[in-house]
């Protein structure tokens, strides 16, 4: 998969998921100070990132992809 | 110290005859039933498939975008309904937070996300369930997120007594107020019933009218040819507010909640007691708390719920307290119109009692066809009645034998 594809992807999953406006999922956006995420729909968005992707992510790997760019890269690495 | 009076200054209402305080109003005077055949999932196989849905909702007029995935039906309506109540009641900044409580019940909460999230654990395992799933579905997540939105940090209240949990909210709320703990209390309940699981337990349990091919006139309490509830969802909020505070913000005051009284049958988990003596000892205590005498009851607002026990047990009960009297004051079901909402029920009944009140006329019956022998009181049988309401009494009852009585009155100051 194209990171352009992954990007728009995961813009999608944000915008639904969280209500945001696409304007501001850029890739230094953090969920929480960003975003307006709580510790539930942390939870909620990795959820619809494995069924997007078809991705793992297990729970010690959530804290790790705390921006929009991370969680890009990491589902580069993990698609492969 | 003396008790405060406890009046209504807000209404809220979301029903299966229409949004709002002002479409419900119309359509209780257009006598119109909110019955149709149940259109939330697939009921070809039910043995039952009408419901009092509603069918118009748009959550996204009431609640964030972000947070409506987050919630429940039932917490939708709650908040539609207490946005409407609270925004009627012109509750602002000049209130203190800490004396505002929310007392928002249901039967049985987030039920429609608890089917829901049962089957994803079924099908795709126990690491897909929604982290949402426990705030959706437990009742007192229904106040709190009302209390949440609005700042109101005095108590959350979610009281259940099956069906007649709303009106055990809205009585607790006002002993708060009249003790002094709160200035003003939400106070109410909201029910989301129409799931696969909900409607079929129901069904089985032989308790819901299966006149599926006539849904309009399924729901007729009092009738000879009743034969069980009719399901339905919606919400209904009335502000409770403390006589001062209320004169203090100078706030509209629909009618005063001046009595409550609750008993438990103990005799079967369903079935209400045929002697009705708990019933008669609910509506005692809540004209004796009321300082009303029975024979300055205008109106009765009756639970009414179109099932053959029911019915019949409430207007034994009437008479049997009432002696007389019964025959001449009128006693109409709501329930005709709306359907049962179940922990919902009271509250919106106990709106239509407070418009009845402030309105001047008393709702009718409708479905009202054939008098059944032993039910002779008057039903205010299809069409609504100009009477002057001064003092209404509420009933309200609920499977495992909840009895709740409220009494309203015209405010006089």
């Amino acid at each position: 998969m194209e990171e352009n594809e992954i990007r728009a992807k995961v813009a999608k999953v944000i915008t639904e998921k969280l209500g945001v406006d696409e304007t501001r999922v850029v890739d230094s956006a953090e969920y929480v100070k960003d975003l307006g995420a709580d510790s539930l729909a942390l939870v909620d968005i990795a959820m619809a990132f494995e069924d997007e992707f078809g991705v793992k992510i297990p729970d010690e790997d959530l804290g790790k992809i705390d921006t929009v760019g991370k969680t890009i890269s990491y589902i580069k690495e993990h698609l492969s | 110290m003396e008790k405060e009076r406890v009046v209504i200054t807000g209404l809220g209402v979301v029903s299966p005859i229409g949004i709002g305080k002002d479409a419900f109003l119309d359509g209780l005077k257009s006598g119109k039933s909110g019955v149709s055949k149940i259109s939330s999932f697939d009921v070809s196989n039910y043995s039952v498939q009408i419901g009092a849905e509603i069918k118009d909702f748009n959550p996204e007029n009431y609640i964030d975008k972000k947070e409506i995935s987050r919630l429940d039906r039932v917490q939708h309506f709650a908040f539609a309904a207490a946005k409407e109540a609270i925004e009627d009641a012109k509750i602002g900044s000049d209130v203190d937070p800490e004396r505002v409580g929310v007392y928002v019940t249901s039967g049985i909460g987030g039920v429609i996300t608890l089917e829901q999230q049962i089957l994803v654990n079924k099908e795709r395992g126990p690491s897909r369930v929604s982290p949402f799933l426990i705030t959706q579905m437990i009742i007192d997540a229904i106040p709190a997120y009302i209390a949440l939105k609005y700042g109101f940090r005095g108590e959350t209240n979610a009281a259940v007594a099956a069906c007649a949990s709303s009106a055990k909210t809205i009585g607790l709320a006002m002993l708060a107020i009249e003790r002094g703990d709160l200035d003003i209390a939400v106070a109410g309940g909201a029910e989301a019933p129409f799931t696969p699981t909900a409607v079929a337990a129901f069904a089985v349990m032989r308790a819901l009218s299966r006149r599926n091919d006539d849904p309009e006139h399924a729901s007729r309490p009092f009738d000879k040819n009743r034969d069980g509830f009719v399901m339905g969802e919606g919400a209904g909020i009335l502000v409770l507010e403390s006589l001062t505070s209320a004169k203090k913000r100078g706030a509209h005051i629909y009618a005063e909640l001046v009595g409550y009284g609750t008993t438990t049958d103990a005799y079967h988990v369903t079935a209400p007691d045929p002697t009705a003596k708990e019933v008669i000892r609910a509506m005692e205590l809540a004209l004796n708390k009321a300082n009303v005498k029975k024979e300055d009851v205008s109106y009765i607002n009756a639970h009414g719920t179109s099932t053959p026990l029911n019915d019949k047990n409430e207007t034994f009960a009437i008479k049997q307290l009432f002696g007389d009297m019964a025959y001449k004051i009128p006693v109409s079901s709501t329930k005709s119109q709306i359907g049962h909402l179940l922990g919902a029920t009271a509250a919106v009944e106990s709106v239509a009692t407070v418009l009845s009140i402030e309105k001047g006329i008393i709702f009718p019956t409708i479905n009202y066809e054939e008098k059944d022998p032993e039910l002779d009181l008057d039903y205010v049988p299809n069409t609504p009645r100009e009477a002057n309401v001064k003092v209404a009494l509420k009933n309200s009852f609920g499977f495992g034998g909840h009895n709740v009585a409220l009494v309203f009155k015209k405010f006089e100051g």
